[in-house]
C-alpha cells in the first residue's frame, strides 16, 4: 500500500551520478587498455614461440609445393581490395611469419595467404640460434667441425654437450676481445692522444725554441705505445681467428647446408622440443639478456642496458641539480619573501614554466648550456683539443641540467605546498623557543615538509626519466660506445653522450631499418620504462608514508 | 575607588576609565620574598591589526613569581596582550602598537634589543600542544640546540630536569628517543611546558594551556603550574573561571580590548568593583 505520507519523489541530479561514473569507467578502461597492451606485447617479445612448417599450394597447375618454416607472428585480415574467399564470405586472411635467416633470404619476415596453405606442421629437432649478426637462424643441426678432428654428427650423444661447451668458450673469447679492444687499446689510444697534443703544442713554437730532449722522449714514448698497440692488436686478431675456427654445419629448411662459425653464435634453443618449463627458462634468459646486454644490429637485437644506465645516471644528476635549486627557491618564496603582487607574479611564472613545451627547454639547453656555457668551458679548460669540442657539444651534464631546469617548477610548487602545510603553531613554538627564522626553517619546518618535498622530487624524477624531446638536442644518441660511468679516470664522464630509454623507444620504433624486427623491442622497452616510472612513484609513496609516520604532526 | 600610590603612571590615567590597580602592590605579602611586584610593566599599550584596534591603553603590572590570569570573553584581546610580551605578534603582518612594555624596567621594544634574546628569557606554552616532529629528547633540548649548546652532558641534564619539572619524566624516561608525536594530548602539553622552561626563562606565558585537554590532564597541568610558580613568573590566559580561581594569585579582566579590572584573584572573584567583572566571573555573560 502506497502511503501518502511517503510520496514518490524524483531524485534531482541522479543521472549526473551515472554520468560521472561513466567518465571514470572510460578513463580507467583507456589506462588499463594501454597498460594491458604494453604488458602483453612486452612480455610476448621474450616468450619463445613454436616454429611451424607451412606447405603452400603451388602457384601454377603443376610444380612443387613450396615449404616455409618460421614463427607465426601475426594473423590478420588481408589488406587491399576484398577478394572473394572460396570457403565462403569470410575475408581473406594472411599470416606474418618470422623466417629468420636474414643472410639467406635478405629479409626475416614474410606474409603468406591463409588460402594458399596446404598443410601446417611443427617440425621436431629444429633449432633457433641467436647470432651476433644477421639476426636469428632457424636450422636443423648436422655436425660440428673442428680442423684436425673428426666431424661430430648431430646424432652423437655428445653433440649438444660439445655445442654448449664451444658456445661458452666463444663467449669467453668474445669477452676477452671486448676487454682488449675497449679497455687496453682504449687506454693506449688515450695516451697516444695526449702525447700528440703535447707534440702539437711543441710544434707551434719556432723550430730553434723546441727543447730537443723533450721532443725525443715524447716520440720515444709514442713508439713504445705503438709497439704495445701492435701486440694487443695481434692478440685480438688471434682471438678473432679462433672465433671463426670451429664451425657448426646445419641444414636450412629449404635443404641447403650452411657452415656457421661458432664465434657468431650467442645462444640456442629448440623451440618445438621444449616443454613449458623449458620455455619459461628461455623466457627468463631472454629477459635477463634484454636487461643486461648491449644492443646489437642497430638496436633491434640484444639488450637495453646502456639505455637503462644512461637514464638512471641522468635522472640522478638531474635530481642533484634540481633539489637544492627548487627547494631553496620555494623556501625563499614561501618563508621570507613579503607576500604581495611580486610573489604572486613569480608563482604564476613558475606555474607557466611547467606548461612550456619541453622541446623549448631543449632548444634553450642547446643554446645556453651547450653552445654558450660549453663553448666557454672548452675555451678555458680544453683549448688544446679545439676545434674538437669537449663540453661544447651535447652531453650528460648539459642534458641533466636542461631537465633540471624543466622540472624546477614541479619541485618549487610541491615544496611550497608542503611548506604551507606545516602548521603555524609549530613555527611559533620554535620561534618562541628563541630560534631564529632560519633555525626554525632548517630544524622544524623542512623536516616536517620533507614528505611533501620528496613527493615533488620523485614526480620530477618520473617526468625527467620519461622525457625525450629536449634530450635529443642536448646529448642523447642512438648508440653510445661507452657508459657515462666507467673505470677510466675521471670515472664520471659528464661530457659524454649517452643512451636513454625514451629516446631508445623512439629510435626503435621510427628510425629502425627493420621495423618488423624492432616492434617487439619497442613494446619491451616501453614496458620497462613504464615499470621504471611506476617503481619511482611507488618509491615516492613509500618514502612519503614512512616520513609521515616519522614526522607527522597533528595537523596532517 | 582605591588608588594605590605605587600604581604606574597613575597621573596619566583618565578618570572616565576603569582603574587598573597594580595587582602586585595590592598584595601585602608580595615583597616579602624579594620578588619584584612590577616585573612586567605594561604601559599605555595600544595594539592594532591594520586599522583595527584590539587593545586600548592597557595599563598593567605583573608581579614576579606569581600566577597572573588574564580572563575575559573571546576576542577581548587577552591573547594579543600575552603574545605582545614575547613579541610573537611581530610575525603578524600589519600589526603595530603604541605604548611600552618593560621587563625589569627595560623596554622590550628597544631598537637595540634582539627579539631572540627576549624570547630566550620568556617561555611560552600554546593553546594547542605543538611538539616538533622530533624525538621527545630533541623537543625538550630544542631551545638549547638553537642557542648552540652541544655538550651531551648539559643536554641530558637539562632534559631530565625539565621533564621532571613538567612531571613527565617517569612516563617518558624509557622512550626519550622516540617521536614526541606518539604522546597523548596531555603528555604533549606537558612536554611543551618542559620545552618552555629548558632555557631557564624568568617568565612563562601560557595561552589557554588546558583548553584541549580532558579534566585529568588539566588537573595535572594545574598542579604543575602551582609548582612552577615557585621559580617562574607565570602569565596565563584562560577561559575557565574555576581554573583562574584555583591557580592564579592575580587576575586581570578584559572586555572589548580594555582592561576593566585587575587585582588579587580572591578580590576579583568575591568583591569585584565593576558590574561587568561580576557578571563575567559569576557566569552571567561571556
Amino acid at each position: 500500500m502506497r502511503s501518502s505520507f511517503l510520496p514518490r519523489v524524483r531524485l534531482p541530479g541522479e543521472p549526473w551520478v551515472w554520468f560521472t561514473a561513466v567518465g571514470l569507467t572510460l578513463g580507467l578502461a583507456m589506462i588499463l587498455g594501454l597498460l594491458g597492451l604494453v604488458l602483453v606485447e612486452g612480455l610476448k617479445a621474450f616468450w619463445p614461440r613454436r616454429v611451424v612448417e607451412i606447405t603452400l599450394r603451388p602457384a601454377g597447375m603443376e610444380g612443387e609445393p613450396t615449404v616455409i618454416v618460421g614463427e607465426r607472428v601475426r594473423d590478420r585480415v588481408k589488406a587491399g581490395p576484398a577478394r572473394p574467399d572460396p570457403a565462403g564470405g569470410r575475408p581473406a586472411r594472411e599470416w606474418q611469419l618470422f623466417i629468420g635467416n636474414k643472410d639467406v633470404h635478405g629479409q626475416s619476415f614474410r606474409y603468406v595467404d591463409v588460402a594458399d596453405i596446404l598443410e601446417v606442421r611443427r617440425p621436431r629437432g629444429i633449432l633457433r640460434f641467436e647470432r651476433t649478426e644477421y639476426g636469428p637462424l632457424l636450422a636443423y643441426p648436422v655436425a660440428l667441425l673442428r680442423p684436425g678432428e673428426e666431424p661430430l654428427p648431430a646424432a652423437d650423444p655428445q653433440f649438444f654437450v660439445t655445442l654448449n661447451r664451444w658456445v661458452a668458450e666463444a663467449r669467453e673469447r668474445r669477452r676477452q676481445i671486448r676487454h682488449l679492444e675497449k679497455r687496453e687499446i682504449g687506454r693506449i689510444n688515450r695516451e697516444i692522444e695526449s702525447i700528440n697534443l703535447e707534440l702539437r703544442k711543441l710544434e707551434t713554437r719556432p723550430l730553434e725554441d723546441r727543447p730537443a730532449p723533450q721532443w725525443q722522449s715524447l716520440t720515444n714514448r709514442l713508439a713504445g705505445l705503438e709497439a704495445a698497440y701492435q701486440k694487443l692488436a695481434a692478440q685480438a686478431r688471434e682471438l678473432r681467428r679462433l672465433q671463426d675456427r670451429d664451425q657448426l654445419v646445419c641444414r636450412l629448411p629449404d635443404g641447403r647446408e650452411r657452415h656457421v662459425p661458432i664465434g657468431r653464435i650467442l645462444s640456442w634453443y629448440a623451440p618445438n622440443d621444449l616443454g613449458w618449463w623449458g620455455r619459461l627458462k628461455v623466457f627468463g634468459a631472454r629477459v635477463w639478456e634484454f636487461l643486461s646486454e648491449e644492443p646489437r644490429e642497430a638496436n633491434t637485437e640484444g639488450g637495453i642496458f646502456p639505455a637503462i644506465f644512461g637514464t638512471f645516471v641522468m635522472t640522478v644528476l638531474m635530481s642533484l641539480a634540481v633539489t637544492p635549486f627548487g627547494v631553496v627557491a620555494a623556501v625563499y618564496l614561501r618563508e621570507y619573501a613579503r607576500q604581495g603582487w611580486f610573489t604572486r607574479a613569480v608563482r604564476i611564472a613558475v606555474n607557466n614554466l611547467a606548461g612550456v613545451p619541453s622541446i623549448v627547454f631543449g632548444v634553450f639547453g642547446l643554446g645556453f648550456f651547450v653552445y654558450f656555457l660549453g663553448g666557454q668551458v672548452d675555451r678555458l679548460f680544453y683549448a688544446d683539443r679545439l676545434p674538437t669540442p669537449t663540453f661544447g657539444t651535447g652531453g650528460l651534464l648539459w642534458a641533466s641540467l636542461t631537465l633540471a631546469l624543466m622540472t624546477v617548477p614541479v619541485v618549487v610548487v610541491a615544496t611550497e605546498e608542503a611548506l604551507a602545510a606545516v602548521p603555524r603553531s609549530v613555527r611559533e613554538g620554535s620561534l618562541a623557543c628563541g630560534a631564529s627564522r632560519w633555525q626554525t626553517i632548517q630544524r622544524v619546518v623542512l623536516p616536517a615538509a620533507a614528505p611533501g618535498i620528496l613527493t615533488g622530487l620523485i614526480l620530477a624524477m618520473a617526468r625527467g626519466a620519461g622525457e625525450v624531446a629536449p634530450l635529443m638536442l642536448v646529448g642523447v644518441v642512438k648508440l653510445a660506445p661507452e657508459l657515462p660511468i666507467n673505470t677510466t679516470f675521471p670515472y664520471i664522464h659528464l661530457d659524454q653522450k649517452f643512451m636513454h630509454l625514451g629516446f631508445h623507444i623512439y629510435d626503435l620504433g621510427f628510425q629502425s631499418p627493420d621495423s618488423d624486427a624492432a616492434q617487439p623491442m619497442v613494446f619491451a622497452t616501453t614496458l620497462f620504462l613504464l615499470g621504471l616510472v611506476i617503481a619511482l612513484n611507488l618509491a615516492a609513496i613509500g618514502i612519503r608514508n614512512h616520513l609521515r609516520r616519522k614526522y607527522a604532526t597533528g595537523a596532517f | 575607588m582605591e588608588m594605590d600610590p605605587s600604581a604606574t603612571a597613575a597621573s596619566d590615567r583618565r578618570d572616565d576609565r576603569p582603574i587598573a590597580t597594580a595587582p602586585g602592590a595590592a598584595s601585602s605579602g608580595a615583597a616579602t620574598d624579594g620578588a619584584d611586584p612590577r616585573l612586567i610593566q605594561i604601559e599605555h599599550y595600544d595594539f592594532f591589526y591594520g586599522d583595527h584596534q584590539v587593545l586600548h591603553d592597557i595599563q598593567l603590572d605583573i608581579p614576579e613569581r606569581r600566577v597572573t590570569a588574564l580572563i575575559g570573553p573571546s576576542g577581548c584581546g587577552k591573547t594579543t596582550l600575552l603574545r605582545s610580551i614575547n613579541r610573537m605578534n611581530d610575525l603578524v603582518e600589519g600589526a603595530r602598537h603604541r605604548g611600552d612594555i618593560r621587563i625589569r624596567g627595560q623596554s622590550i621594544f628597544h631598537p637595540h634589543l634582539e627579539v631572540i634574546a627576549l624570547r630566550k628569557r620568556i617561555g611560552m606554552v600554546f593553546q594547542k600542544s605543538n611538539p616538533f616532529p622530533k624525538s621527545i629528547f630533541e623537543n625538550v633540548v630544542y631551545p638549547l640546540r638553537v642557542a648552540g649548546v652541544r655538550q651531551r652532558s648539559v643536554l641530558e641534564e637539562t632534559a631530565e630536569r625539565c621533564l621532571r619539572a613538567a612531571a613527565l619524566w617517569d612516563e617518558v624516561k624509557d622512550r626519550l628517543h622516540t617521536s614526541a608525536l606518539g604522546l597523548s594530548g596531555g603528555q604533549q602539553q606537558r612536554l611543551c611546558i618542559a620545552r618552555a622552561i629548558a632555557n631557564e626563562p624568568e617568565i612563562l606565558l601560557m595561552d589557554e594551556p588546558c583548553s584541549a585537554l580532558d579534566p585529568v590532564a588539566t588537573a595535572r597541568i594545574e598542579e604543575l603550574i602551582l609548582e612552577l610558580k615557585q621559580r617562574y613568573t607565570i602569565v596565563i590566559v584562560t577561559h575557565n573561571m574555576q581554573q583562574a580561581a584555583r591557580i592564579s594569585d592575580f587576575t586581570a579582566f578584559f572586555y572589548l580590548g580594555r582592561l576593566v579590572e585587575s587585582g588579587p584573584t580572591e578580590r576579583i572573584f568575591t568583591s569585584p568593583k565593576h558590574k561587568q567583572t561580576e557578571d563575567y566571573v559569576t557566569g552571567r555573560f561571556g
